[in-house]
């Protein structure tokens, strides 16, 4: 570590201006994903069926709808961060542009989806939603 | 493809030396590994997880396509082959993901301790897949 000015060697970010952001919310991703993974398995290993009104009734509870938000946002954040470093490594030139530019669609577009379907049970208090 | 940087001028660089001049081993399988499956979740597991959230939310005549799939075709054989896919993606990279926190902290590089834990991944993550799927069809 010999050069740049001392302001720089203390911020650490190189000349990227990012550092090991990407490595380190990989991490703490991960360490999110770990608990709520295990979690989302035993919920399922624990529903008595998988037919509607059950799941349904599952994920209507708090208990299941607020662990399943924060998965969502743990797990996409991560897997986005992930499929980053795939496409960097193995497609070059103006196509990964368009790869990454895809990858941001799927998992913002995913997890859109996810996190309104989830609130859309979470807030229908009684009954069968129209539509 | 060639980069934008390589210009006819460029000298043949040194590279780091790559998969053809390797002999297997466990480090290396669960390496890949941990790739094939953190990136099989990203896509496949995505895209079940969201179909079957919006399925719910979207009332039982949504919530039929999905269960016919996924249970009841074929005595339910799609099911079994996502949730045994995916239920072993995760066990194996939740493995070697932990393996990797302890590769972060400079911990378990000396060659025996290494492929021990390279292998431990493995049975753990088909012994956690089978228990898992014991009790979830004959348990239950
Ligand atoms: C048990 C919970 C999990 C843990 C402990 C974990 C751990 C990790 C770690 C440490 C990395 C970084 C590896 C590296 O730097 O080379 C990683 C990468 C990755 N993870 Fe996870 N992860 C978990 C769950 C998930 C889930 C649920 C998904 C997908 C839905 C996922 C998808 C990925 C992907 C796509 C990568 C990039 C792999 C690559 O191309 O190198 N992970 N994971
Ligand atoms: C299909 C199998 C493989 C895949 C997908 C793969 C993937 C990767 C990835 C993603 C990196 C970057 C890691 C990082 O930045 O943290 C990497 C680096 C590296 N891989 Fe592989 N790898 C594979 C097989 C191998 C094998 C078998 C070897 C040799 C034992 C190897 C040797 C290396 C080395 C030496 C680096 C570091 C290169 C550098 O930092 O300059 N890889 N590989």
């Amino acid at each position: 570590m010999g050069n740049g000015t001392e302001l720089g060697r203390v911020r650490g970010l190189g000349s990227a201006k990012e550092g090991t952001h990407h490595w380190w919310s990989q991490r703490l991703t991960a360490a999110a994903n770990l608990f709520l993974m295990v979690w989302f398995f035993i919920a399922i290993a624990r529903l008595p069926a998988y037919d509607y009104e059950t799941v349904r009734a599952w994920l209507s509870s708090p208990w299941a709808a607020i662990p399943m938000l924060l998965l969502i946002a743990s797990v996409f954040y991560h897997f986005r961060l992930g499929l980053q470093v795939l496409i960097e490594d193995y497609v070059h030139g103006a196509a990964r542009v368009m790869w990454l530019l895809a990858l941001n669609f799927f998992s913002v577009g995913s997890a859109a989806i996810a996190i309104f379907a989830i609130l859309r049970v979470a807030f229908t208090v009684t009954g069968v939603p129209h539509g | 493809m060639a980069s934008p940087s390589r210009t006819p001028t460029a000298r043949a660089r040194p590279l780091s030396p790559h998969l053809s001049v390797w002999k297997p081993g466990p480090a290396m399988i669960v390496s890949i590994l941990h790739r094939i499956t953190g990136d099989g979740m990203a896509t496949v597991g995505t895209v079940v997880l969201v179909w079957w959230l919006a399925a719910i939310s979207g009332g039982p005549a949504s919530y039929a396509p999905f269960h016919y799939v996924f249970m009841a075709l074929w005595g339910g054989a799609i099911g079994y082959l996502f949730g045994i896919g995916l239920t072993l993606s995760f066990f194996q990279h939740l493995a070697t993901g932990i393996r990797h926190f302890f590769l972060d902290v400079g911990a378990n590089y000396d060659l025996k301790g290494n492929r021990a834990g390279s292998i431990a991944t493995m049975v753990f993550s088909v012994v956690a897949t089978a228990a898992f799927w014991a009790y979830l069809t004959m348990v239950k």
